[in-house]
């Protein structure tokens, strides 16, 4: 064995490949549960590669076939239920794990410099899932799969001049058809899942390089002993992939709950309305995205007011677009001495609540149908929203901070 | 932190319930039971007689609803197949469509989903909501499906309700297994072979069998995903003390 990884590792160096990421990897020895999320995103990535790829051995990507093919799936292909779950509960559990984890960016200043670079990819990652989760949902093609591609691609059409050109474009046709089905069956199984797992890599490289971030937001390669080693730091392997290894465990626990017991997830995951094939004729009453784009979505309709000769709809979408975009300049807005939310103010406290309280409960606004009231509420945390970013450059600079201890806290 | 994580992690969980209740009409409700074969042969047997005419169960298989049923193959292929099918057939229908949007004004659907698509018990209402209404073509409209185009097929089981039937009060007996208490009709001007009870148990198994036929795995899933969970937490225990063990020199 020892002579093959030799005659191997002169030819390719695994050996220093496995020090510089795994057991000479050196993480602070203080990260807490948040720091789960990193692994559990690559574990579910693993998941959604693999249930897909069985999965695309049954589908059939056209506008005749598709609906039956699912059914197919659940019904005479061995554990293809399974599968199928286990994909559809991946995609709501991916989210469920990025978006906690990049909480924990948030939280620890994860974004500060130097890791401005391992956080543009950290975000450039989110939107392909985006993008990616957004075109799966049409491969089912229910009439939920349908109608949330339709509105969702009209929304180009709000851009001006180009706009109807645009959408058009996109779908390859001039309403969501089988072409558009087959177009999107391209791009989310080999297009995006491409450019993702290069992003995931990207991202791994530059976080080993500039070494994780810790709770008290302090680098402990500011602190190394004789040998060159961090004094907090700790190797990866076999500290963290011990430590990891519980939290897989936890998660898979909680996941195989939704997997076999609530797939539908109280018509979250599944929506109801997806499953009767679509149907181009005739519109559901009430069309919501999952609930992982309601947030957004219900930025979406909280613009009512045309500005400018412009639609409400366009300043809608450009919202929609700002609140996304503007999580990519964030490492430039935070003016704080300090990294860690444990050693700023009250102020970036509140600041950090009134995001989380905003995104979770624009998240519902989204789900449910609008009345005047929900609107003025979306209204009101779409500032909320906005308000962290943009006047972070003010209150993180004044916010009165604690001192910052020389070495890590536990 | 800690406090932070769980509470985060419950209010999505919260949002999540809140928002799937809806104002939805006033219904009665049951709890399917698809381990019950016995209720599920019935079902199967009067959804044979009186809906498959008309409604297709086009994503399932004669041979996969008969094991998963526990019927004998010669059995289930002499009472309830018509025609020439096969058992490795999926259960279509020899109705044309396009003669049934004629008929009908739109073809009768496909029903193998549509337990999962409408709920158990919006079926379970909707097939005792029929009463009758001299202005509709058949005769009859529903409380569940207002101006639904589909005659009143079990007329000759549970008669025709005079008045629109009443859901969702509360009733003196529990509604389980198919029995909403005391029938949601007060007076019916036709009466039919079965009575008021007879009839609700009828259309629970009935329900009880597209529930399953919408996710016949469902039973599978249940049973695999106990021993996962079992495997899981076997699991735990090891990775936790390994963990332990690993990190009992970390300070």
């Amino acid at each position: 064995m020892q002579k093959l990884i030799n005659w191997i590792d002169e030819r390719l160096p695994i050996i220093d490949a496995f020090e510089n990421h795994m057991s000479k990897y050196y993480a602070p020895k203080n990260l807490n549960i948040w720091y789960f999320f990193g692994s559990l995103s690559f574990l579910v990535l693993a998941n959604q590669l693999l249930t897909g790829i069985w999965l695309t051995m049954s589908y059939t990507p056209t506008a005749e076939g598709a609906f039956a093919s699912v059914e197919y799936i659940m019904r005479d292909v061995e554990y293809g239920w399974l599968l199928r779950y286990l994909h559809s509960t991946g995609a709501s559990a991916f989210f469920v794990v990025v978006y906690l984890h990049m909480f924990r960016g948030l939280m620890y200043g994860s974004y500060r410099k130097p890791r401005e670079l391992l956080w543009i990819f950290g975000m450039t990652i989110y939107l392909c899932l985006m993008a990616e989760a957004f075109m799966g949902y049409l491969l089912p093609w229910g009439q939920m799969s349908y109608w949330g591609a339709q509105v969702i691609v009209n929304l180009f059409g709000a851009i001006p001049v180009i706009g109807d050109d645009l959408s058009l474009w996109i779908r390859g046709d001039y309403l969501i058809s089988g072409i558009t089905l087959n177009r999107f069956f391209a791009l989310h199984v080999v297009a995006l899942p491409i450019v993702i797992i290069a992003l995931v890599v990207m991202h791994i490289l530059a976080l080993h390089h500039v070494g994780s971030n810790n709770p008290d937001g302090i680098e402990i390669k500011k602190n190394k002993d004789k040998n060159g080693i961090p004094k907090d730091g700790i190797p990866f392997h076999p500290y963290y992939t011990v430590h990891d290894l519980v939290a897989v465990v936890i998660f898979l626990f909680v996941f195989c709950g939704v997997v076999f017991f609530f797939p539908e997830m109280g018509g979250y995951f599944l929506e109801k309305p997806n499953f009767e094939p679509a149907n181009p004729l005739k519109t559901p009453d009430h069309i919501a995205p999952v609930w992982y784009f309601t947030p957004f979505y219900a930025m979406l309709r909280a613009v009512t007011i045309s500005m400018f000769g412009l639609p409400a709809k366009f300043w809608g979408v450009m919202v929609m677009g700002a609140a996304i975009a503007i999580l990519f300049v964030l490492p430039w807005l935070d003016r704080s001495p300090v990294k860690s939310i444990r050693y700023k103010g009250w102020i970036s406290k509140l600041a950090l609540a009134l995001l989380a309280i905003s995104f979770v409960v624009l998240g519902y606004l989204g789900a449910v149908p609008t009345t005047a009231e929900r609107t003025m509420w979306a209204q009101i945390l779409t500032f909320v929203y906005f308000g962290f970013f943009i006047l972070m450059p003010w209150y993180s600079r004044f916010d009165k901070t604690k001192p910052v201890p020389e070495r890590v806290t536990g | 932190m800690k406090k932070l994580f769980v509470a985060v992690f419950f209010s999505l969980l919260s949002f999540a319930v809140a928002a799937s209740v809806g104002n939805a009409p006033a219904m009665d409700h049951i709890e399917p039971d698809i381990n019950d074969k016995a209720s599920l042969q019935r079902g199967l047997a009067l959804y044979s007689d009186y809906c498959f005419g008309c409604h297709s169960l086009k994503y399932a298989r004669y041979e996969r609803t008969a094991d998963d049923l526990g019927i004998p193959h010669d059995v289930f292929m002499e009472e309830l197949v018509f025609g020439d099918a096969k058992i490795g057939q999926l259960m279509n229908i020899s109705m044309p469509s396009d003669q049934a949007k004629v008929w009908f004004g739109n073809p009768p659907p496909d029903l193998t989903l549509s337990a999962r698509l409408r709920g158990p018990d919006w079926l379970y209402n909707y097939l005792r909501g029929f009463y009758a209404d001299a202005k509709k073509p058949y005769g009859v409209n529903n409380v569940i499906f207002k101006d639904v185009g589909m005659p009143h097929v079990l007329a000759g089981l549970q008669g025709v309700c005079a008045k629109p039937p009443v859901f969702g009060v509360e009733k003196a007996e529990a509604p389980q297994a198919g029995n909403a208490g005391a029938s949601a009709c007060a007076e019916y001007s036709i009466e039919g072979t079965l009575s008021p009870r007879e009839y609700d148990e009828a259309i629970y198994d009935l329900v009880n069998f597209l529930e399953y036929i919408g996710e016949p795995s469902r039973a599978e899933s249940l049973d695999l995903g106990r021993m996962v969970l079992i495997f899981l937490a076997f699991l735990f225990v090891f990775v936790y003390f390994l963990n332990k063990e690993y990190w009992r020199g970390i300070h």
